[in-house]
């Protein structure tokens, strides 16, 4: 099997091309389908799927033939851009100047990196959109929500394909207005009374805090774009080695950016450094870093599946996707800062991930911190390590947002943990594939996260063992990686232990909840209490009777879900499993017979994302030991990063059990003595309440500064103007009626007064015209003859 | 008795005419106005002619407006007959159609 561009290509095309039509079709014709037409996008996704895992099987496979030196080296250098295959559109293209600066050109890049994450994004969307089948059955826009999702994974599609950033850049708000779309799918639903109001709150929320972000990647791209521009305009050398130089591509913009800084003697000029902090801010937004990670945890206002594809394949993955392209344009200086924002995310998300008891609301938890773990990572130069993270992370995560919605969906839509216990009884199957992911995101061993988190610290200790990097920044990502980890292990513990473990406390619920709201009051969406009577009225009418009843034993325990979310869960428990190995061993000797090294990591080294040249220049840029794994000290680093992460693991798991199996009346023992700390992180830190003081409050009070102005000023000038013209109009009517109108009725009454008069002359009698006419012949006889 | 008597008298007996046809309310009387009218044209003629030597000329003009106030009689008696079957009235004032 070849990879041939000029017959593959047009079947990317064809991934683009399919979940678009759906969408189309979907808000066309949903309505009248059979079924609301779900099986519509879910039978494209499911094509798209098929599409992208056989193609980045063939791509792979005919890298690993043909690549490199020998069987030894076999290297994973392909990447396909658009030219190959003659595939490019071009826009704004001025044609007087062919290879001028206002043409961009658009295309498709088809490389490892964007073979795998395309791959990943189709299995993903399918298993989410198949859930979705089960899961929001009877949902009153359960047309809307299939166009909705199926448009949300062509974005995201189109975002891995995209050769240049600026269609990267559309794809991404694409991307940003969907998930507005999504999380705000209930927002218009009375069926929902508490869940409406979140829903168009946290729906604005998200689109407006992930908008700075979008901001800064819009500015970050017109200083690149500019910048380009400019050196290549200025300097005869780039223009010799680049005569056609596109600064939109990423393939010319990595070159390029390779050349100037050669050029600039091995230093980034500032404005790269500014123009990636830019980049960087865009994923900040997206990728729910650390000052605007606010939306994510929000974001589960939304229906689970649509949690599922924000935290998993789409949305989040962008941001550190866009990471990986923008990488060998981020100075050190950059990656500096991506390490530090990254580790800070990592650790904070995790502690408030151990403190929370919604059920979505620890895994959202769990995503920001996983995300802070890839983005540290790439930030250590550990590129591959950080996109490994993010391709088995989007398998776990998937896996358990839609476990979690199956166990909310089995236990009539309660996501306060409080509320479950020994769930595993009753829905066996959705355990088995919550534990499995559990145990991969906690970093056991023979599970994908284990593989993709140790690369992750590997990274961390080579950044601190090496002299060329050094310093406190890895050390202080290392060591808030290596806690991070070991809340991880603890806090998706303290999940299953307390949902599926013990007792069901479900039947408590009514007594439960006014206690603890009385008490805290503080999960959910700071708006209007606790109403959790939502899910009680959401589809589910058959079970709210019982749920009225109160003790009904049928009624009130949960059940296993329906055939589409079990599948779906299976199918992605299965890749939690198993996605490590995949990358990192040929187990079954799929690709190669006679192969069966690890291969993840010549996947996606530079070298092979971004082509030899660049790759090699990429990878000294910022360490120079961590991806020569033949040194002492990559072995060293190997040796402890392996220790640490199996240390952490199994500390957070024991931890968890020993409060939340052994003695369960600990933790609130601990809180109580916490006190303080307990609170600050029980509220998120506060982060929610400073942001509302610190933006919002004050863009509010000049919103209301401005709408006084507007209202007393500009309203005031417009106003009177009305009035002024108002009482002019009335002078004006005096004058019309009485001048303009009266000169018009006095003709017509002077005429109609001749005529009166006249007409009383006119008789008809002969003999008074008898005696005018004498009368007449008198006067004019006197007159002759008095004259 | 001079030219001037016969004139004067000419003059009265047209007055005296047309008051009636003025103000007579019965049409006969208006015919007999107009009847007045041509006699005292027919003075003037005899008078002129009388006095102007030995010419007919006046006197054939006089006898022409006796045969032509015959006629008139007659075509008058048949119009004023119409008008009294028209209006069931020979008053003057009663026929007033020409005012519309």
């Amino acid at each position: 099997m070849e990879f041939n561009p000029e017959v593959d290509f047009p079947l990317l095309m064809a991934v683009l091309a399919i979940p678009v039509t759906a969408f189309i079709l979907q808000i066309a014709f949903g309505k009248k389908l059979p079924r609301q037409g779900d099986w519509l996008p879910t039978t494209g996704m499911f094509g798209v799927m098929c599409i992208t895992v056989y193609l980045a099987f063939k791509a792979i496979t005919a890298a690993y033939h043909t690549g490199g030196d020998g069987e030894e080296h076999a290297a994973l250098d392909f990447l396909w851009s658009s030219p190959d295959a003659g595939f490019q559109f071009k826009w704004l293209f001025d044609s007087a100047k062919d290879a001028g600066p206002l043409n961009v050109v658009a295309g498709i890049l088809y490389d490892p990196l964007g073979a795998v994450m395309l791959a990943v994004v189709g299995i993903v969307c399918f298993c989410v959109h198949l859930f979705s089948m089960g899961y929001m059955a009877g949902d009153r826009r359960y047309h809307i929500f299939f166009a909705n999702i199926s448009l949300f994974s062509f974005a995201m599609l189109g975002l891995v394909l995209s050769d240049n950033i600026l269609f990267l850049f559309i794809f991404w708000e694409i991307m940003g207005l969907m998930s507005y779309q999504l999380i705000g799918h209930f927002s218009q639903d009375p069926s929902v009374p508490f869940f409406h109001k979140w829903a168009t709150w946290a729906s604005k929320k998200a689109f407006l805090t992930t908008r700075i972000g979008d901001c800064l990647l819009f500015v970050g791209l017109f200083i690149f774009y500019r910048n380009f521009n400019l050196a290549w305009e200025a300097s005869a050398t780039l223009q010799q080695a680049m005569p056609d130089f596109q600064p939109l591509l990423f393939t010319d913009m990595w070159e390029m950016g390779r050349l100037i800084v050669a050029q600039n003697g091995g230093e980034f000029p500032a404005w790269m450094t500014l123009g990636g902090l830019c980049a960087f801010g865009g994923t900040i937004g997206k990728s729910a870093q650390f000052p605007l990670h606010i939306w994510l945890p929000d974001a589960m206002a939304g229906p689970t599946p649509v949690s599922a594809m924000i935290h998993a394949a789409t949305m989040v993955a962008a941001g550190v996707f866009l990471l990986g392209r923008m990488y060998p344009l981020m100075s050190p200086e950059v990656l500096n800062v991506v390490t530090v924002i990254g580790a800070i995310t990592a650790l904070f998300a995790a502690t408030i991930g151990m403190v929370v008891y919604d059920l979505k609301a620890v895994l959202a938890y769990s995503t920001i911190s996983q995300l802070g773990f890839m983005v540290t990572a790439v930030g250590l130069g550990g590129l591959t390590a950080g996109m490994f993270h993010m391709v088995t992370h989007a398998f776990f995560k998937a896996c358990l947002f839609l476990s979690a919605g199956s166990v909310i969906h089995g236990c009539h839509h309660v996501q306060d943990m409080r509320l479950m216990g020994g769930v595993r009884k009753y829905m066996p199957i959705t355990f088995v594939c919550m534990l499995v992911c559990t145990l991969a995101i906690a970093g056991v061993p023979f599970f994908s996260g284990f593989y993709s988190k140790d690369m992750i610290i590997l990274a961390g200790w080579a950044g601190v063992l090496d002299p060329a990097h050094g310093g406190w920044i890895p050390a202080f990502a290392l060591a808030s990686l290596a806690i991070a980890a070991m809340m991880t292990a603890f806090y998706m513990f303290r999940l299953i232990f307390m949902t599926f473990f013990g007792e069901y406390r479900g039947n408590q619920k009514q007594h439960m909840y006014t206690e603890q709201i009385a008490l805290e009051g503080l999960e959910g969406p700071p708006l209007h209490g606790h109403d959790d009577d939502h899910g009680d009225d959401h589809g589910h009418d058959d079970h709210s009777d019982a749920d009225h009843h109160g003790h009904d034993d049928h009624g009130g325990t949960p059940h296993e879900s329906p055939w589409p979310i079990v599948v779906a869960i299976s199918i992605l428990a299965f890749l939690g499993m198993f996605g490590g190995h995949f990358w990192l061993a040929d187990p079954g000797h799929l690709i190669h017979p006679t192969h069966s090294e690890p291969w993840f990591t010549k996947l996606a080294t530079p070298e092979s994302m971004y082509g030899p040249e660049v790759g090699a220049w990429a990878t000294t840029k910022i360490s120079e030991g961590i991806h020569n794994h033949d040194s002492d000290l990559a072995h060293s680093s190997h040796a402890y990063a392996v220790g640490l992460s199996l240390t952490v693991a199994s500390l957070g798991i024991l931890l968890a059990w020993f409060l939340y199996v052994r003695r369960r009346d600990l933790p609130n023992v601990i809180a109580t003595k916490l006190g303080p700390i307990y609170t600050l992180v029980r509220r998120r830190y506060f982060i929610d309440e400073i942001a509302t003081a610190c933006f919002i409050k004050p863009t509010m009070q000049l919103c209301t500064v401005f709408k006084t102005i507007d209202e007393r000023i500009i309203d005031g000038f417009v106003l009177l103007n009305g009035a002024i013209h108002h009482k002019l109009a009335f002078f004006w009517t005096w004058i019309d009626k009485t001048v303009v109108d009266g000169l018009v009725n006095f003709v017509g009454l002077l005429s109609q007064a001749f005529g009166a008069a006249f007409r009383l002359l006119q008789t008809g009698r002969i003999q008074q015209y008898a005696a005018f006419a004498v009368g007449g012949g008198l006067l004019v006889a006197a007159w002759l003859i008095l004259s | 008795m001079g030219l001037e008597a016969y004139v004067a008298v000419s003059a009265g007996l047209f007055a005296l005419g047309i008051i009636a046809i003025i103000v007579r309310r019965n049409v006969l009387y208006v015919l007999m106005g107009i009847e007045m009218i041509l006699n005292a044209a027919n003075i003037n003629f005899v008078a002129f002619s009388h006095f102007q030597g030995d010419s007919l000329d006046g006197r054939m003009f006089a006898i022409f407006t006796i045969i032509l106030a015959a006629a008139e009689a007659a075509v008058a008696l048949a119009i004023v007959l119409n008008v009294f079957h028209l209006y069931d009235s020979i008053k003057p004032s009663d026929a007033d159609l020409l005012r519309e």
